[in-house]
């Protein structure tokens, strides 16, 4: 059924998603030139069936306004996003919506990802409403399968709860099952657990890992590099609109190539009190994306910067086996 | 050996429910800070972590009763209620708030909201003040000169720097902090912690950090207490509880936290949910949860002493010498 | 790489209480105050319905002599055309009420729209019902009334359609502030990435979260209506074959009740109205409370937590 069977499911090339800057009514009336901030400035990955990739970065960098441009929900004001060899960004209201079948997405909030006066039974259920997919048994199936898939067992004694009779996991699983009842490709999660105590959000992440190796695509966004390390194949790591490095898993967390990932993986804290801590703490915090430093991004809080950086504006090369970083000292 | 700084004795607080019963919100809470030491109580939400520093403090609502003794510097700040809490408040022990970044005014600059504590409990007035409020922004790394900005014109870091400021203003020698990090960035995270360590060492400040992110506490703290279901799980040095747990609880906490080191290490989840604390709780209140439970967890475990300075409410520990 | 796959244990199964339980622990009707404003609501309501009906005769039928006070047949005295003012009370209620619900409704549903649709859709749509808005605000009502209801005759239903005209600019504002905040609930914003249309997210997740403030609001606007039917009837705009509060003020004043101490000719009906809106503003105050739980009182109190004997008993 699909397109193009042997590539990835999901290409991002160039991506630039673009917010204009308020003038303000003396700027207006003085007729200033109008000022952009690029959220998301020039992104490019892919990601294959059955595979996690957790977009890791801090407040800022561009990671919820990338995913929200993977679905469309806004638009993209240079570059493309390539879903199973379709452009996303070309399509009509009629393709757009059966797209939408394919591609779904779980919130940050489990307390307000439901509808209060719906049911269990009424969430998951609506996109099968919506895209008028099914009979009502076929539709009852549907949902209790679906349920099944976010781990809420026995499904039966789920259906007629409202979401104030749920617990914060419970609630993050009905959304998990909502996105799952038109059989999606790829799934967005955005900061799947971070609302959630930490005695279940291993529960939460073990239902998306099952869910991969089933053959789901996921992008998972998150700030916390421990769940990305632990749950995903490949991290890409993105700073003020831009990924600065990216590549397995296992490789950017062992062998970091980019002093703003090396900084990131010194800082988080670890379990056990005896870790000798080496941390590389920055000074300052991320730069307002309106005033983007000259050349590379990073060189005004960079630890090893040299003077080329602050002229030159490196690009991702690869480093690695699939392991891209975007430094000009990254090849010593 | 010197007297702790802080005591805390059997701490007891319940709220008014609308239909008339209680909520049992703390349930017989003890622990003991030194002077200068960094203290981390951790719990999951609803564990009652927030609620024991909040009565600390004496700033629950009116629906709350509490009961117990808080001992701070010899003097129990709770014999009285309000009457003998409020002359401490903000002066020997002061609080860094969940969400402090909100909690700023956000029309007055943040050099006056710096001034206010101090000329409210009388620590300094006019110029002496406005130069002392420099000089606290100067130590939690902020330029003096920013002192007449408004809250908006900061960062979300810089202005839980200035809440730790605020907190500071009278010289306390216990500071709570309740999540002081948890809507910062990860870097910004350990600007602030390496803050909070480097200020209790230069002032000799004890602190006690409330949240429910172990590693933090793991990193930043000598001693812990784990809470569940309003009471003490365990407490102890930190490198015992995490090498040497001697409450389930403790143990699955640790192995539900992802790791950096320890990337295959599986990661668990813990099945069930904390009991309700508007009824009486029968045995254990983490039995229904545990996966080493047995025939002597329907009776209530008492915290008792597993090692030196380790205590930990768990029948599992029967047997085992102090 | 597995994770220890262990689901947390599901919520105990309880029966949903019965529609009778829930409207009874309903905020509104544990409220005091929307019970009596209810209660006062509905006596109205049911005298305006059922009181004409059992009326023995005409309730302007001259049945003793003009402006008498009242008495043990006629509680309520006379008015100036002889009838009795009990009934001409009664009788009047079933006029004014159903201008005031009628009104009521008229604006609830103008304003409920343009707030609703401004406040969805935002952009030009939102900025072209703001500037509509604006413009029947700042027009005075009153006179607005006085010259439409002139122009354009008095029957009821065009003094309906007045006073439904000018009153929805402060429901349009609410509903559209509520609707604001609705649509960007995350549930809203899950439906619309899940494929839903704008027609499927205002029926079904918007306006479940808005109708209730549109109620309490509407709750409101009948006193405002009420009211307003009083003046401008009142002012001699009313419709002149209808008996109302407003006409008894009018007509007492026209027969110079006040020149022969006639009190009971004018403070009857006045009451009425007062009362009426006083009801209603109780009714639309407690319900707007009741959805509004930071309303309550908050931590700024005087009163601190208290101290308890633990175990009790103890000393």
């Amino acid at each position: 059924m699909s397109a193009n069977g042997a590539g990835p499911l999901l290409e991002v090339e160039g991506l630039v998603v673009r917010y204009p800057v308020s003038r303000g009514i003396v700027g207006t009336l003085a007729r200033r030139p109008r000022r952009f901030v690029d959220a998301v400035a020039d992104v490019s990955f892919s990601i294959g069936r059955g595979e996690l990739l957790a977009l890791v970065g801090e407040s800022g960098c561009g990671k919820t306004s990338t995913a929200q441009a993977v679905l469309r929900l806004i638009r993209a004001d240079a570059g493309s996003v390539r879903f199973d060899g379709v452009d996303v960004g070309r399509l009509g209201a009629g393709p757009l919506r059966a797209l939408r079948r394919r591609m779904q997405i779980i919130y940050q909030d489990p307390y307000e990802s439901l509808d209060p006066r719906f049911r269990v039974r009424a969430t998951v259920e609506e996109p099968l409403a919506i895209h008028h997919v099914g009979s009502r048994s076929e539709r009852y199936a549907a949902v209790v399968h679906a349920l099944e898939q976010a781990g809420l067992t026995p499904p039966e004694l789920y259906l007629d709860r409202y979401p104030h009779e749920l617990s914060g996991g419970q609630r993050q699983r009905v959304a998990i099952a909502a996105s799952l009842a038109l059989g999606p490709e790829l799934l967005v999660a955005d900061e799947p657990v971070s609302m959630l105590d930490v005695s279940v959000r291993a529960g939460i992440l073990g239902v998306l890992d099952g869910l991969r190796r089933a053959g789901l695509a996921v992008l998972m966004i998150t700030h916390d590099l421990s769940t990305a390390a632990r749950f995903a194949d490949r991290i890409a790591v993105m700073y003020l609109g831009r990924i600065v490095e990216e590549g397995p898993a296992r490789a950017v967390i062992d062998s970091p190539r980019h002093p703003y990932t090396k900084a990131l993986l010194s800082v988080v804290p670890r379990r056990d009190p005896r870790h000798r801590v080496n941390a590389q703490i920055l000074r300052g915090e991320t730069p307002n994306p309106i005033d983007v430093p000259s050349g590379c991004r990073f060189h005004p809080r960079c630890p090893v910067a040299i003077p080329a950086c602050s002229a030159t504006d490196p690009q991702l090369e690869p480093v690695g086996d699939r392991h891209r970083v975007a430094c000009l000292l990254a090849g010593r | 050996m010197k007297p702790p700084l802080l005591q805390v004795e059997d701490l007891h607080v319940w709220f008014d429910l609308p239909d008339g019963r209680e909520l049992h919100a703390v349930r017989g809470v003890s622990l003991r800070v030194a002077e200068g030491e960094r203290f981390g109580l951790v719990g999951e939400s609803g564990c009652g972590k927030t609620t024991t520093i909040l009565a600390l403090m004496g700033l629950l609502p009116p629906t709350a009763s509490v009961a117990g003794r808080v001992v701070l510097g010899g003097e129990d700040m709770l014999a009285r209620g309000e009457r003998t809490l409020a002359p401490h408040r903000w002066r020997d022990v002061a609080m860094v708030f969940q969400g402090a970044m909100n909690a700023f005014n956000p029309v007055r600059r943040i050099g006056a909201q710096l001034v206010e504590p101090m000329e409210l409990h009388g620590v300094a007035e006019g110029a002496a003040a406005r130069r002392r409020a420099g000089e606290l922004l100067e130590r939690v790394g902020i330029p003096a000169a920013r002192a007449n900005a408004y809250p908006h014109e900061f960062s979300g870091g810089m202005r839980q720097r200035a809440a730790i400021a605020m907190a500071l203003a009278c010289n306390p020698k216990l500071l709570l902090a309740d999540e002081p990090t948890t809507a910062l960035d990860v870097m910004v995270q350990a600007q602030i912690m390496e803050l909070l360590v480097a200020l209790t060492n230069e002032l000799g400040l004890a602190l006690v950090l409330v949240t429910h992110d172990l590693p933090i506490v793991a990193q930043t703290c000598k001693t812990a207490a784990v809470m569940y279901a309003g009471e003490l799980a365990e407490t102890g040095p930190v490198e015992t509880l995490y090498h040497e747990p001697r409450h389930p609880y403790t143990r699955l906490l640790f192995a539900a936290t992802p790791d950096l080191d320890d990337v295959e290490g599986e990661v668990v989840a813990i099945p069930g949910a904390p009991p309700r604390l508007d009824r009486p709780i029968e045995g254990c209140p983490f039995r229904p949860r545990c996966d080493r439970a047995f025939a002597a967890c329907v009776n209530a475990p008492r915290l008792v002493a597993v090692g030196d300075g380790h205590l930990a409410a768990c029948h599992l520990n029967a047997g085992v010498a102090a | 790489m597995t994770t220890a796959e262990l689901v947390e244990a599901p919520p105990v199964p309880v029966a949903p209480p019965s529609f009778f339980t829930r409207l009874r622990r309903s905020p509104v009707l544990s409220s005091r105050q929307a019970l009596v404003g209810l209660g006062i609501l509905l006596l109205f309501v049911l005298t305006g319905i059922f009181g004409p009906i059992a009326l023995p005769h005409d309730a302007s039928l001259k049945v003793g002599p003009v402006f008498q006070s009242p008495s043990l047949a006629h509680p309520l005295g006379t008015d100036g055309g002889g009838a009795d003012m009990l009934y001409l009370l009664i009788d009047g209620a079933s006029v004014s009420l159903l201008v005031g619900f009628a009104a009521a409704a008229v604006s609830a549903v103008i304003g409920g729209l343009v707030g609703l649709l401004a406040g969805f859709f935002g952009g030009r749509t939102d900025i072209a019902l703001m500037r509509l808005t604006d413009y029947f605000l700042v027009i005075p009502d009153i006179p607005l009334m006085i010259v439409v209801a002139a122009l354009f005759g008095r029957s009821l239903t065009n003094i309906i359609l007045i006073i439904g005209a000018i009153y929805w600019t402060s429901t349009a504002r609410l509903i559209r502030a509520q609707t604001k905040t609705v649509r960007e609930r995350v549930y809203v914003r899950r439906a619309r990435a899940l494929g839903a249309g704008n027609t499927r997210l205002i029926v079904r997740h918007v306006l479940p979260q808005v109708t209730p403030l549109l109620i309490a609001n509407t709750v409101l606007l009948i006193a405002y209506a009420i009211f307003a039917e009083t003046f401008i009837t009142f002012l001699g705009l009313g419709d002149p074959s209808k008996i109302s509060w407003g006409r008894l003020i009018e007509n007492a004043f026209q027969d110079d009740a006040i020149l022969n101490n006639a009190w009971w000719a004018i403070v009857p009906p006045g009451l009425a109205v007062t009362v009426v809106v006083l009801a209603c503003t109780m009714t639309g105050q407690a319900m707007e409370d009741a959805m509004n739980p930071r309303l309550r009182a908050g931590h700024l109190s005087v009163r601190r937590f208290r101290l308890r004997r633990w175990p009790p008993g103890s000393p």
